[in-house]
Parts: structure tokens; sequence; C-alpha cells
């Protein structure tokens, strides 16, 4: 059990290519953080960086106090669990997980208590003596999951586990990896670019993007409050709608002047915040969970707006419509009953206490 | 689509045939490949079969021109029995046998370790190293073997089995070492990222990850050097004189002529038994020549 904290680690590629740009971050022992962004962001050298598959350019990794920058994997006291599983073929699901505990010289009745440990937490019990060909794509990756608990590292570095099984599959194991933490209780760092994965599993996510952290917090603050544009369009299925917009004074507070379309009354509270951008072009941002039918009379803050659909996806549990304003297409979801069909003109009503105003040229949430 | 302004694909007929069948398609392409395997295998299985009817028949049926060759009317295991009691024959026999192993084991015992090195720790000039281990093999050794002569002469190796030992490596261990290299590239790095963390020392993963799974591999290169040090015909040639060092290669053809007369029957039985181990090792080794070992180490 351990922290870890980087500090300004860097990471620059031969030829000049920079994956990680001086990034600092602080993980609490026992702490589940995800790093989530699309590819090429950095969160999986970072990883790599922290298990010592990828050496450190600048900057520093601690875990549990200690500087690792130039400690060789093995002796990082850390497992990891890779994409494509890096299972050993021709080893038994037995042998794949008593191999570390073995080089490292533990007696065999500590290596048998430890593995048939780790084969209960995961469910592995009838399938010690297969070798991982003769397993299903989740069994193999529960072998890869028991490989790193044998080990009781420091610290679990998850390399997008995830990413190879089919949509079924995925969320199970998901509601897996996160009971598996809160029996062992490891600090766990784990990489993937799906948002829902980071959302779902995190006690905190670290969405990174071009080598820098955007923003880092719990994933209902990262949901409600993003920090900046990349955030707030990166979290959240569907993405949240960012309509060019103009904020302008009313007799009362603010309203917001949407391109091609209505303008929206802000809320009061909110007229301090926002009173230094009147009138500048904003994005305005409103999830597509926000944009509701307006005959839902339980929110307080309801700003109607009339709209023609475009496009009407039912999903079951709710339908996303989609319209446009001005140049800017816009979704929201609403109720099966009350989605109308292509064509036809609907009253929609936009949450204005859920809204968020984005400065273009800062890409920050004002 | 507009119906007024385009056309359905069934209106250019050229592009779309009447439909071809599936079955008779795959008909043909059998017909085809029995074919093209049939011929290959009359080819290479003629003089193996006609070295063994002619190793079975006596001198004077061999030496009757009426006769077709290739049947036999009186078979006899007489030439099988003059060569395997002559201990000239069975000294070549012995110093094929001592010459191939060791050069197996010398050869995987550098290659393998050298396409490791080179297939897995980048350190620098290591891919002008791969490439020019590859390289070496392309030297003929119809040419090596003048500057070759002058080294192992000056050793004291020629007319030596040991001068062989030596020399037979050069050809050896740089294919070898092309053939691992290329069966390490195709195990996935993540295995030995995983035996890193797992904490595997190099020496470790290549012995306890990278042996067992490329095993095919290593086969392959065992029986590629067997077959190159046994067939080696070139350097003994030239480095060999005296039959008692002979390996079976040379010591068939050279030593089982008498003046101008070919002792044919002794000739073709000694060359077929001296083809035996190779066949005998190929079949006992493709048993242990599993494909698809690596099946399972990673998804797809």
């Amino acid at each position: 059990m351990a922290q870890v904290s980087l500090r300004r680690l860097t990471k620059t590629y031969d030829g000049g290519v920079a994956a990680v740009k001086a990034i600092d971050l602080e993980i609490a022992d026992r702490e589940f953080v995800v790093l989530v962004g699309p590819s090429g962001c950095g969160k999986t050298t970072t990883l790599r960086m922290i298990a010592g598959l990828e050496e450190v350019t600048a900057g520093e990794i601690r875990i549990g106090g200690e500087v690792v920058n130039d400690i060789p994997p093995r002796d990082r006291d850390i497992a990891m669990v890779f994409q494509n599983y890096a299972l050993y073929p021709h080893m038994t699901v037995f042998e794949n997980m008593a191999f570390g505990l073995k080089l490292r010289g533990f007696p065999r009745e500590e290596i048998a208590r430890r593995v048939d440990r780790a084969a209960r937490i995961l469910g592995l019990g009838e399938l010690l003596d297969r070798k991982p060909k003769a397993l299903s794509g989740g069994q193999r990756q529960r072998v890869a999951m028991g490989r790193a608990i044998v080990r009781d590292p420091k610290v679990f570095l998850f390399d997008e586990p995830l990413s190879n099984l089919d949509a079924q599959l995925r969320v199970q194991m998901r509601t897996e990896i996160k009971a598996v933490h809160q029996t062992v209780k490891t600090t766990t760092v784990y990489v993937t670019h799906d948002q829902v994965e980071a959302m779902t599993l995190a006690d905190r996510v670290v969405v990174m993007n071009q080598g820098r952290i955007e923003q880092a917090g719990p994933p209902g603050e990262l949901y409600a409050n993003p920090a900046t544009r990349f955030v707030a369009g990166f979290i959240g299925s569907p993405a949240m709608n960012m309509i060019p917009a103009r904020l302008v004074p009313t007799a009362a507070a603010l309203a917001v002047a949407l391109e091609g379309g209505p303008t929206l009354p802000v809320p009061a509270e909110r007229t301090a915040r926002y009173a230094a951008h009147v009138g500048r072009d904003l994005l305005f941002g409103i999830r597509p969970e926000h944009v509701t039918e307006a005959t839902r009379t339980d929110k307080p803050n309801l700003a109607p707006i009339d709209v023609t659909l475009d496009v009407v996806e039912p999903m079951g549990m709710e339908t996303l419509v989609h319209f446009r304003l001005g140049r800017t297409s816009v979704c929201a979801r609403v109720d099966p009953q009350a989605a109308g069909a292509p064509g036809e003109a609907m009253r929609l009503a936009v949450q204005m206490d859920r809204m968020h105003l984005i400065d273009p040229a800062t890409d920050r949430v004002l | 689509m507009d119906a007024a302004t385009s056309a359905a694909n069934r209106d250019f007929p050229k592009l779309y045939r009447r439909a071809g069948s599936l079955s008779r398609e795959r008909a043909w392409a059998l017909r085809a490949a029995y074919a093209s395997l049939g011929f290959a295998a009359v080819i290479f299985l003629a003089p193996p079969v006609y070295m063994l009817i002619t190793s079975l028949k006596t001198n004077a049926e061999m030496a009757d021109q009426s006769l077709s060759p290739w049947f036999v009317r009186e078979p006899t295991l007489e030439h099988y029995a003059a060569i395997l009691g002559n201990p000239l024959f069975l000294g070549f026999f012995r110093n094929s046998i001592i010459v191939t192993l060791i050069v197996v084991a010398i050869t995987m015992a550098v290659s393998v370790p050298a396409a490791f090195a080179l297939s897995r720790m980048r350190f620098w000039g290591s891919t002008t190293l791969a490439t020019g281990v590859f390289l070496t093999y392309l030297v003929p050794d119809t040419l090596l073997f003048i500057p070759l002569y002058q080294i192992v002469g000056s050793l004291g190796l020629l007319n030596s089995i040991w001068g062989l030992v030596l020399v037979y490596p050069t050809l050896t261990v740089p294919f070898c070492t092309w053939i691992m290299i290329g069966y390490f590239a195709s195990i996935p790095k993540e295995l030995d990222e995983a035996a890193l963390i797992d904490g595997a020392s190099w020496l470790q993963m290549l012995l306890r990850i990278f042996v067992p799974v490329a095993l095919p591999g290593i086969i392959a290169a065992t029986i590629f050097a067997f077959t190159v040090s046994w067939a080696a015909f070139v350097y003994p040639t030239a480095f060999i004189t005296k039959p008692e060092a002979m390996p079976l290669t040379i010591g068939v053809v050279s030593q089982l002529v008498r003046g101008d007369t070919f002792a044919w029957g002794q000739i073709m039985a000694g060359a077929l038994l001296a083809a035996l181990p190779p066949v005998v090792v190929y079949v006992f080794l493709l048993d242990y020549y599993i494909a698809g070992l690596t099946a399972g180490a990673t998804k797809g």
C-alpha cells in the first residue's frame, strides 16, 4: 500500500515528440485513480513511466515516498495488467499467477496460499490447470488480474484492460474490477480512453489531453463542473452541446443570446460570476440531459425553447432528439412519450442552473 | 439515389457478369493444387527412388543395358552388407554425427541469445548488426572457402573434423539467428514487460519465457543447422583429404571409387543411408513442431 506522486513528470521521445509535459499528480494510498483522454494524450506513457517500462525524461516519480526514477520495474513493487493480457502461453493459469512469486523465491506453501486466495476472489478455482488458450477473453483478463493480486504490490497499474472485451463482458468486468479494489484496497492507477469506465470506476478521474492534465477530480465533480472546454466535451455521453452565444444584460440580471436561437435568462446567483464577460462571444454549454421536454416541471430555472426536430433516436429509457440552432446541431434527451417525429415542432426546456459558459479564447469554463 | 440520373448496377452487364459457381471454382483450385504438388513430388522423389532401386540390384543387373533401370528383378542386400561392413564407411558416419551434433549445439548456444539480444535489447547499432548478420549469410561458401582455407590451415586443423566444427557455424549461425530474430519478434512485447514487472532478469526472461514460447522456431532452426552441417560438401572437399577424417558427403563419393571403377551399388546404398538421419530428425522433431504455440498469450 502506498501513495504515488508525480512531480513535473515529462517524457520526450527521440525526435522531440513530447508525450507528457511536466504533469503533477498526487495519488493517495488506496485511491483508485483513472487517467482518461483521447489516444495520444500521454496517459499510457504516464502509466508506463510509473511502471518503469519507459524512462523518465525529466521530473520525479515517487512510490511510497521513495523516488523510483532509476529503479527497474521488478524492484518497484508494482503489478500491471495489460490490454492484451500478456499471459505466458506455455504456463497454466496457476503457473502464470505463481511466476512472479517463484522468481522472488517465495516458499511453495505461500505461493499456493496466495494463488488460492486470488483464484477465490476472481472465481478462477476451476481453471487453475488450464493453459491460456483454453480460456475465454474474460477469463484471461481475470488471470491477468490474478497475476497482479497474488503479488500483493504497492500499486496496481491497469493499461486499458477492458478494451479487448466485447461490450457486455466489458461492463461485467468493470464491476468485477471495482469489487476487487474494494476487497484488496490497493492503490490503483487505471488508464482508459472510455469516459464511462473512468466515471464508474474512479475515486478520482484525471482527464489528460496533449500531454497535460486538463482537470482532476471526483467523477461527479468533473461532470458537474468541468474546468475546460475539453473536459466539458469529453466527459458525458452524448457530449455537451456547445452553442455560440453572447452574454447580454437585461433589466433584472443577465441573459445569453444563442446564435440563431432564443435569449435565455441566466440564473440570478450567477450574475456576479459572469458580469465581466457581458458582450463577448462565448460558448453556451448545456448537456443533452439538461434540455428536456417542457412539460417536466420538477426542475427550477427552466427556460423554454421552441425547436423543429431533425433526427429522433429512441434509446428505450429515453429518446435523443436533434435540432438546429443557427449553425449548431443540438441534442436533447427527452422522455420517449414526449418525443415528436422528425420535422415536427417541439417545446423543450433548458435547465439554466446546469448551464456553462466557455470562453473560446482561453477554452476555460467561466 | 435519383432514378432519373443514376443507373442500377445491372445496367452494366460487363461489370456485373452472370454469377459464377463457388463450388466449381473451388474444385478447379483443388485440381490445380494437386497437379502442381504431384509434379513437384515426382521431380523431388525421382532421384532417391532411383537410388533405392539401384542399390538393390546386383552388379550384373546394373550393367545389363537391355533391362529397364526402374525395375529390380533379383533384389539383393549385398551392397548394404558390404558398406556396413566397411570400417571406412562407419568412420564417415561417425565423423558426420560428431561434427553435426557439436555444430548444432554451438549454433543454438550462439544464435538463440544473439537473436534475443538483437530483437529485444535495443542498443547502439543493434539494427545494423541484425542486418549485418544476415548479409554474412549471403556470401556463398564457394567463395568463403578460399580465405577460410588459410585460417583453418594456420590453425593446423586441415584434415581434422575440428576444422569443420570451427567452420560450419559460419554458415549456420547467421541464418539461425535470422530465423530466431523473426520468431522472437512475433512474441508480443507485453510478454517481456509482464516478465520484467514479475521480476525476471534478462536471462530468466530468455530461458523461461522466450525459449519455451519460441520452441517451434528453435526446432526449425535446429533442423536447418542439422541439415546444413550434415549435407555440407564444399568445406569438407576443400579441407579434408585424409579418408579417416572425412564426413559422409565426401567420403561416399570419393572413397567408393576404385581407380575409374565406380562401385555404384555401394555408392547408392551409402548415399541412401547418409540421407536417412535428416529424415529421422525431421520426423522426430516435427512431432514437437506444433504451430500456434503462442495462441492464448494475447488477444487476436
